[in-house]
């Protein structure tokens, strides 16, 4: 039983967690945070498969994840509220519980779909042409969406909290976290399987050597296809959850600056690390709150002991010179990032009596 | 009918001639060298055969079917597994794992096995290391299947890259230069596993080699190119005597 | 007609602006290989250079006292003080940066991830140390509208497209007949062979930096003169849209650069003459990602084939 440990360890602390928000032992802000890092997760691990494990730039991750978060958006606000827009719901608000997920797989599904735009060309190209045309879909999928104005252009779309409030009204449980929670399972379960498969390490040997793979039988465009879409895909899903869980998504949310986020996770992670990925991912998330309540500080310490002139307000703007900074000496003196390739097993091969993966 | 037949193969990059005319027929179960000076077009052919290039003109049958217009992983498909000159290995996973994805072709579980990790998923998973297991006994490599390929000295990484052609489980394999950058020892230990392999597993074997007493061991059957053009074809008697051959290699002796 | 004449024109401002900017992405792909994702910011820096320049020489600071200088003299010494010290800036971050990297030999990608980081924090960095509120370029020569018949030139206009075209003749120029030139295009090819031409490789990896980082600091100062509002994030998206213009003649190629910035420049005032103009980057890119998957290398880059 031994081996189960480690299974048995997150589900009880997902639940506990939940019962936590539940029983109100748990604010918002936590809940929000840890939300924010289910959702992290799912970016970094999926993003990792195309730029760790497949060894490609993409940097427009963030323009899936916004499709992802529009589509599901869109279906469940047609299908479950009244809108000024759409009109009365298609279906009974309380079945949003049950179609919620399918929703936000659709989403993935559409951002899957997108994805084959940057997965055919790579068919022909890789490396920097292929990093820009990552870019150019990024801003494609945010100038496409600003201009659709049915749903909101650049002013964004709401709605989806009264989605959430009609699941309230069946069960009074978080919804929203059960339903991150449960998103980042999936999410790394089918991505941890499928690299850990011959089928998906395909993609490893494309990276290593994409000649000697495709001549020692892997079908190379089939594989990059998959990767492509599998990871845009589990990034549509994030998005999905990401406009569910705020209740509102304006297209320049997942702008560069999301996608660079990602980007950072996976490189602070290691290449080609599931564990890695999780791993900055949780620690990123936490950088980027204890920064929240740490810049505050630094600027009344400084301004107590008379370093700074009262004009100047350290602000949260610094933060974003602090993470760029972080990374850029994680790389010059890691740049392997954390974990490197290894998995979290790799290192401590101990864990591996604590759980066993299939 | 013959295992591999190529006819009037020419390939052409840009106004470089790189292959003309080339014609092989090689017949089930015999183990046939190419040979010729650098820059000859040797590897050009293998990369015809093995469905790197498209040829220019020309027409290369395996096993009875035309590879024309077929993608590199169709051809391996077909049954023709290839070394590289330079070792291609992938070199930041196991040796195992090397041996494994080669199966790729024959993997026989669909992406949804693969996540929902289905009972096909299982048999076929552990089918694929079955094979990679002997394989790696059968070639003495199985004190390294947890190495990385980087970290082997260069003659087992040679090893390496043979057994991971033999994990398709060939008809015909193809050896681009496999006694490269070996020393003397290695290169007996090589000689011996290739006849091993030739015997063993009943395969034909197409090699270029530039040593030539791996060629003379080795080969029942000898095709000597030069500029992109057979000048000589026959035994090692034969080749070695050839006065066209000792030309393109050492060069007119009326100078 | 007199429309059509007058787009071209804004086409070639802005194409002109692209252009500038594209080619220090080139100039630095063609050397190091390397996509310096902060040159947009350089741009933008070189345009908070000049704002600050200009007004120094105004009379903002009190050293020079106002009005002592006319506003031509301030454009004629302003313009090589911040095309040098906007060099200065991307000189600093080879140095301190990508030169550490490199002397390493860390994989190129760690390269890039740290130019995408510089980017960042002289963006982020200028917004926290400069807050919010925007700076106002002063007008430093009195506008003058030319006009021929129906179209109008500004004076500005006229000299932004003819500054593009004077740099792709230098830049031409130095790549084709200087030593240091050729050694700039042959380094890429053979980092190990330029030193024995007797050019040590770091100087002319600096070399290309003052000068992509000096033609961005030019573009900044045109664009300020131009447009005169800065704000800190003005680079990020001139930057990205330069860059892929780049990419799209054929990144490390300098006609490459001139021609895809030119190019894009058409297609957007194209777009916006023809469809409401919230669809120009829309259309604009989707034109440039057809193009890319026609010539998945850029219109001028070679194809590089794979050997084995």
């Amino acid at each position: 039983m031994q081996k189960y440990t480690f299974n048995a360890l997150l589900a009880v602390g997902a639940l506990v967690l939940v019962l936590m928000a539940h029983t109100g032992h748990m604010d918002l802000y936590i809940q929000s945070v840890l939300m924010l890092m289910g959702m992290n997760i799912i970016l970094a691990t999926s993003l990792n498969l195309v730029n760790g494990y497949m060894g490609e730039f993409s940097c427009g991750h963030a323009g899936f994840m916004c499709v992802g978060a529009y589509v599901s958006s869109v279906i469940t606000v047609i299908l479950f509220t009244k809108d000024r827009v759409f009109g009365p719901p298609l279906l009974d608000p309380s079945l949003a519980i049950w179609f919620f997920p399918v929703a936000v797989l659709v989403g993935g599904v559409a951002a899957a779909l997108v994805g084959l735009v940057v997965a055919l060309p790579s068919f022909k190209t890789r490396g920097d042409y292929l990093a820009i045309i990552t870019l150019a879909v990024n801003y494609m999928v945010i100038s496409a969406i600003e201009n659709i104005d049915v749903i909101g252009g650049p002013r964004g779309f709401s709605g989806m909290k009264r989605v959430i409030n009609s699941m309230h009204d069946v069960a009074d449980i978080p919804w929203m976290l059960v339903w991150v929670l449960l998103g980042t399972a999936f999410s790394v379960w089918i991505l941890r399987r499928f690299v850990a498969s011959t089928y998906g390490k395909g993609i490893i040997a494309i990276c290593q050597d994409e000649v000697a793979a495709e001549i020692m039988s892997v079908n190379t465009n089939k594989m990059k296809l998959i990767a492509f879409m599998l990871s845009s895909g589990v990034a549509g899903i994030a998005g999905g959850l990401f406009a569910h869980a705020y209740g509102y998504v304006n297209p320049q949310s997942f702008n560069i600056l999301k996608s660079t986020e990602c980007m950072v996770m996976v490189y602070l992670g290691g290449m080609g690390s599931m564990s890695g990925a999780v791993l900055a991912a949780v620690l990123f998330t936490m950088l980027i709150e204890a920064l929240r309540f740490g810049i505050p500080a630094l600027d009344g310490v400084m301004h107590t002991i008379g370093l700074l002139p009262d004009s100047y307000e350290i602000s949260q703007v610094w933060k974003w010179v602090i993470i760029p900074l972080v990374l850029i000496l994680l790389m010059q003196f890691r740049p392997e990032g954390i974990l490197g390739n290894k998995e979290l097993s790799d290192v401590f091969p101990r864990l591996r009596r604590f759980y066993s993966f299939k | 009918m013959a295992l591999l037949e190529i006819q009037g193969l020419t390939q052409k990059f840009g106004g470089l001639q790189a292959v003309s005319d080339f014609n092989i027929s090689i017949e089930k179960g015999s183990l046939v060298g190419l040979i010729g000076p650098n820059g000859a077009g040797k590897t050009t052919i293998f990369n015809l055969t093995s469905g790197f290039y498209q040829p220019t003109e020309g027409t290369i049958t395996f096993d009875g079917r035309d590879t024309r217009g077929m993608k590199p992983h169709k051809v391996t498909a077909l049954g023709v597994a290839r070394t590289f000159q330079n070792i291609r290995l992938w070199h930041d996973m196991s040796v195992l794992d090397n041996i494994r994805i080669a199966q790729h072709y024959r993997m026989g579980y669909s992406l949804w096995d693969c996540f929902a990790r289905t009972r096909n998923h299982a048999l076929r998973e552990a089918e694929i290391d079955r094979i990679a297991l002997e394989l790696l006994d059968a070639m003495d490599l199985r004190a390294y299947a947890d190495e990385r390929p980087r970290n082997l000295p260069y003659g087992l990484q040679r090893r390496v890259e043979i057994a991971r052609a033999m994990s398709i489980q060939p008809k015909l394999l193809l050896l681009d230069e496999p006694a490269a950058g070996l020393n003397s020892a290695d290169v007996e230990g090589l000689i011996r596993l290739v006849q091993w392999i030739h015997r063993e597993f009943d395969i034909t074997i197409w090699m270029i080699e530039h040593q030539m007493k791996v060629v003379m061991t080795l080969c029942s059957e000898i095709k000597v190119i030069d500029f992109g053009a057979t000048i000589a074809e026959g035994g090692p008697e034969d080749i070695q005597t050839n006065p066209k051959v000792i030309k393109a290699y050492l060069g007119d002796e009326n100078i | 007609m007199e429309i059509l004449i007058q787009n071209i024109i804004n086409a070639l401002q802005f194409g002109s602006f692209y252009a500038l900017i594209a080619v220090g992405y080139t100039l630095v792909y063609g050397v190091l290989l390397l996509i310096n994702f902060a040159h947009g910011d350089i741009f933008m820096v070189g345009a908070y250079i000049a704002f600050f320049v200009a007004t120094f020489f105004l009379g903002e600071y009190g050293i020079i006292s106002p009005g002592a200088l006319s506003g031509m003299t301030v454009l004629m010494l302003s313009i090589p003080l911040t095309m040098l010290l906007t060099s200065c800036v991307g000189v600093t971050l080879e140095r301190i940066a990508y030169r550490p990297l490199r002397n390493k030999g860390a994989h190129r990608l760690y390269v890039v991830i740290t130019a995408l980081m510089c980017g960042l924090i002289l963006e982020n960095g200028n917004l926290a140390l400069l807050g919010a509120s925007r700076k106002k370029f002063p007008e430093l020569i009195d506008k003058a509208v030319w006009t021929l018949g129906d179209i109008s030139v500004t004076n500005l206009k006229v000299a932004v497209i003819f500054t593009a075209i004077a740099v792709f003749m230098l830049l031409h120029f130095i790549v084709t007949k200087t030593k240091i030139g050729m050694a700039m295009r042959g380094i890429s090819y053979d980092k190990f062979a330029i030193p024995l031409m007797g050019i040590p490789v770091n100087t002319i990896i600096v070399f290309t930096f003052i000068l992509g980082s000096g033609f961005a600091g030019l573009a900044g100062f045109m664009f300020a003169m131009s447009y005169p509002i800065l704000e800190p994030y003005m680079g990020a998206l001139i930057g990205w849209k330069a860059f892929i213009a780049a990419v799209v003649g054929g990144i490390g190629d300098i006609r490459g650069a001139f021609l895809g910035g030119f190019l894009l420049g058409f297609i957007e005032i194209g777009v916006v003459a023809v469809f409401p103009s919230t669809l120009r980057d829309l259309l604009a890119f989707s034109v440039l990602l057809l193009i890319l998957w026609w010539k998945p290398t850029g219109l001028f880059g070679v194809a590089k084939t794979t050997k084995i």
